[in-house]
């Protein structure tokens, strides 16, 4: 049936038409997104019609004969109010309940996703693959493959935005945001900014490259010799001398980093926090709002001393010292 | 005090002309505009005030749709496209849009609708208006000075922290101007709470007064909170103190909170009034009394209360949790049944009707059409699953314009010329008039409604250059905008025209109910020699009031 109706309208905006009346549908999510789409468009173009054309015809019929006339009296008909007050409440539910139904699927990465990162930056956008390889404004990922993208901003709110994928959100400073798809179509398809950024905001946009797994290997073999997300933090986490307090066998001034990453550590509050993204960032731009029982609160902040870049990079690293058993259930 | 209590009598005498004394010719000085308490010429002052920063917005507008003919921009440089949308939003919605029909229909009518000789603060009035043109001053000055970048939605950290441009001035003027709305509210609350006529009860009054009355509730809600809002925002621009920027330890989120907790209410008190209005004509103009009176009534109330519920579907993807998303989506849908009772009792009230079509009408039936549509493509953003798409996108652009524009809009117009001939005592030429409300609309919706298709396809809001496959689109859209732009030039000339050279209008050129129509026009300063005994029903076109019971 929504075949039906896509090869339609594809034939429709092909034939008779010179713009096209829908994005390509190129996600895992696209189509469900689309059909909720048709619905409501129906449900717009029935109701228009049905006010438009019961006015037209009282303007018809009702319209004043006499420039004295006085029409008589209608009374308020209670079933009738109760009708037009049941009716759209009943079909607004029906709407809430699949739209909620879809959001809430499609909010969740699968546990499988393989997990690339984005940092927004007036006016441009970096991503890291976490073999390392970086782009700007432009992401090449495989078909058939979930995505899960872990973003987050270096200045102000930008919007992640790939019309064809249905997919957005917005990529805010001083936290991580994540969105996720899987791509369908192979295709060169516009990564937008979606969110107001300053002067140059139409320009921050760019490609999104999908491609067959054994063309995405290429590509990525063509980079081989990059130092993975993991070593470039690694690199930084000596660079930066973070190895001499926080050395692996806990002999320093600091609690090693072995294995932490996934759990739940205790605060000096006594509440428990799970180390995640979110928690390893604090811990670096701004370690006096961490109060670990047992250490004293002497690490120095490195906000401004490392990028958003750099900081997902030793987020990379601290995850590959958990342990092969903990990198996957992060979230 | 001297003008606001009145030597009735005194008004009896005819002027030395022989003309009858009126609120408009009782003194010509400049002073006495300036001076004034009564509420009708307040009413004038803002009439002239927002009708300028109308057009001053209009041209914006004019100048963005010029621009984006080509995909590579045909006019400006990007950071003046950014300025251009930036001051078209702020003056449009705070400077026009939301003291549109209160400050200058409202203004005018509560008083002569309820029956009163005036509001209950006449002085407060005045200080209103004061207030607003500080303010606009205020939003002109950063125009003037090099305009502000932020959009009118101010997002931080890029306005507390990033811009370059005019932003603590044009924060100022929003904060001014706030208190003018304020300071209107509290004054039209408790006049229609003190001041209605004997035997004008609450259910016999015009459903313009229930929603001057939930527009004004709102008005004394929501505008503190965009007041504290833009205080804030100049604090962090200004001292650096951290609110809302994280490099200085602020919450970018905290301010989008703050902000649409006052601006989805006000997209409200936006429409409000015109649904208000919209009661008016559809009534005049079928000579029916309303389809279900309580139920309009009630449902602007409802509609008042409910709108603070909602701001949170401005931030589904903003990393707002999965359950928050959920809630804020079922109140969206929720705030969308009373307007839905609203159109269909319209619709029911032209049934069996004596149906006219002078231009008020026109405006109105154009007003159901456009606010129609406005509301059903609002059901695609309470959606959670298609507003992940459309959010951003010219599909919201195209969305409110339905309402603000289509709706609040054709409704200012449409009232305007209801109420011309009572405020001027003149008519206008109502061929012309027809004329401009097929213009308006046929402009409006070539302006528009390919912008639906726009941001469905993908464009982002806010581009000052744009893929080419978008080009065609966009030509339609700045084609519609030109026409759109001349039909609002029309009335300008006609309206004024008709000022000085209009035919007399007499007391009801429309044959029209309502306490306002049983006064000359124009009416006298003190409204009513004597004060009016309400024994009807609003709307009691078929006089069968003692039969009828309420709703």
């Amino acid at each position: 049936m929504m075949g039906i109706v896509q090869t339609g309208l594809h034939q429709l905006a092909a034939a008779t038409l010179w713009f096209p009346l829908k994005p390509t549908a190129a996600s895992s999510i696209a189509e469900n997104v689309d059909l909720l789409y048709y619905f409501l468009t129906a449900l717009t173009l029935f109701f228009t019609a049905l006010i438009f054309g019961t006015i037209f015809v009282f303007m018809i019929k009702y319209r004043r004969r006499t420039p004295d006339e006085i029409p008589p009296d209608t009374k308020t008909h209670m079933a009738l109010e109760l009708t037009w007050t049941i009716i759209p409440t009943l079909i607004c539910v029906v709407i809430f309940v699949w739209a909620s139904w879809l959001y809430v699927r499609n909010s969740v990465p699968p546990a499988s996703a393989t997990e690339m990162f984005v940092v927004g930056k007036q006016w441009m956008w970096h991503i890291q693959h976490p073999e390392g390889v970086r782009e700007i404004n432009e992401l090449h990922v495989p078909v058939g493959t979930p995505i899960k993208l872990t973003m987050t901003s270096e200045d102000v709110i930008h919007d992640f935005y790939i019309p064809v994928f249905r997919v957005k959100h917005d990529v805010t400073p001083g936290r991580y945001s994540s969105i996720w798809f899987e791509a369908t179509e192979k295709g060169t398809y516009h990564l937008f900014c979606a969110q107001y950024c300053g002067t140059d905001h139409a320009e921050m946009i760019g490609w999104v490259y999908v491609m067959s797994p054994q063309e995405y290997a290429n590509w990525l073999a063509m980079s081989a010799g990059t130092p993975s997300m993991a070593q470039d933090g690694e690199r930084l986490f000596n660079q930066l001398g973070c190895a001499s307090c926080h050395a692996a066998d806990n002999s320093g001034r600091g609690p090693s980093l072995v294995g932490i990453y996934g759990t739940e550590q205790r605060m000096k509050s006594g509440d428990l926090k799970l180390v995640d993204e979110t928690f390893v960032r604090q811990s670096i731009v701004n370690p006096n709002s961490i109060a670990l029982p047992n250490y004293a609160p002497i690490m120095p902040t490195f906000q401004g001393q490392v990028s958003e870049e750099q900081v997902l990079q030793l987020i990379a690293y601290v995850k590959s010292l958990a342990g092969e058993e903990r990198t996957s259930n992060s979230k | 005090m001297s003008t606001a209590t009145l030597d009735i009598h005194a008004h009896d005498a005819p002027l030395p002309s022989g003309e009858r004394k009126n609120y408009l010719n009782v003194d010509h000085s400049v002073k006495s505009w300036l001076l004034t308490y009564d509420h009708k010429r307040i009413a004038i002052l803002y009439l002239i005030s927002i009708t300028l920063m109308f057009f001053v917005g209009g041209l914006f507008a004019v100048l963005m749709r010029v621009h984006l003919i080509e995909p590579q921009g045909f006019l400006v440089a990007p950071e003046n496209y950014n300025k251009l949308f930036t001051m078209h939003g702020v003056i449009m919605v705070f400077s026009f849009l939301v003291p549109s029909i209160p400050a200058t229909l409202g203004n005018f009518l509560v008083p002569m609708m309820i029956g009163a000789r005036d509001l209950a603060f006449p002085k407060l009035n005045l200080m209103s208006w004061y207030i607003y043109v500080i303010g606009a001053a205020f939003t002109l000055y950063s125009v003037i000075s090099g305009g502000v970048d932020t959009g009118w939605t101010f997002y931080t950290p890029y306005s507390s922290s990033f811009a370059h441009t005019q932003v603590v001035p044009t924060a100022i003027g929003v904060f001014i101007t706030g208190f003018s709305s304020i300071l209107t509210g509290l004054n039209f609350i408790v006049t229609i709470h003190k001041m209605r006529a004997p035997g004008l009860n609450w259910f016999r009054l015009p459903l313009f007064i229930w929603a001057m009355y939930a527009t004004s509730v709102i008005f004394i809600l929501g505008t503190p909170v965009i007041a504290v809002t833009m205080f804030l925002l100049g604090l962090e621009r200004l001292l650096h103190i951290g609110i809302f920027d994280p490099a200085i330890g602020g919450d970018p989120i905290l301010f989008q909170h703050l902000f649409w907790f006052y601006s989805h209410p006000a997209v409200y008190i936006m429409i409000l009034p015109g649904m208000g209005v919209m009661s008016e004509l559809i009534t005049a103009f079928s000579r029916k009394r309303i389809f279900g009176y309580t139920f309009v009534a009630f449902s602007s109330l409802a509609i008042a209360v409910i709108s603070f519920l909602v701001w949170g579907h401005h931030m589904f993807v903003t990393g707002q949790s999965v359950y928050a998303g959920l809630i804020f989506s079922v109140l969206s849908f929720l705030v969308a049944i009373p307007s839905a009772i609203k159109v269909f009792n319209w619709t029911a009230t032209l049934y069996k009707g004596s149906i006219s079509y002078e231009a008020p009408m026109l405006y109105a039936l154009g007003f159901i059409g456009l606010f129609t549509m406005g509301g059903l493509t609002g059901l695609f953003l309470a959606s959670l699953a298609t507003d992940v798409h459309l959010n951003g996108t010219y599909f919201i652009v195209a969305h409110f314009h339905y309402i603000m524009v289509g709706g609040a809009v054709m409704a200012y117009l449409g009232g305007l010329h209801f109420w011309w001939p009572k405020i001027t005592g003149r008519l206008y030429p109502d061929a012309w008039a027809r004329f401009a409300a097929l213009v308006i609309f046929v402009g409006f919706n070539l302006t528009f409604f390919p912008q639906f298709v726009l941001g469905y396809l993908g464009m982002p809001r806010r581009y000052a250059v744009y893929p080419l496959e978008f080009q065609t689109l966009n030509v339609m859209s700045s084609a519609g905008a030109s026409i759109l732009g001349i039909g609002y030039l029309i009335p300008l000339i006609y309206l004024i025209w008709s000022f000085k050279y209009g035919p007399s209008a007499g007391p009801n050129p429309w044959g029209a109910k309502g306490l306002e129509w049983t006064t000359p026009s124009p009416p006298p300063t003190e409204n009513f020699p004597t004060i009016p005994v309400v024994t009807e029903q609003a709307y009691d076109y078929a006089q069968t009031t003692g039969m009828v019971e309420h709703g």
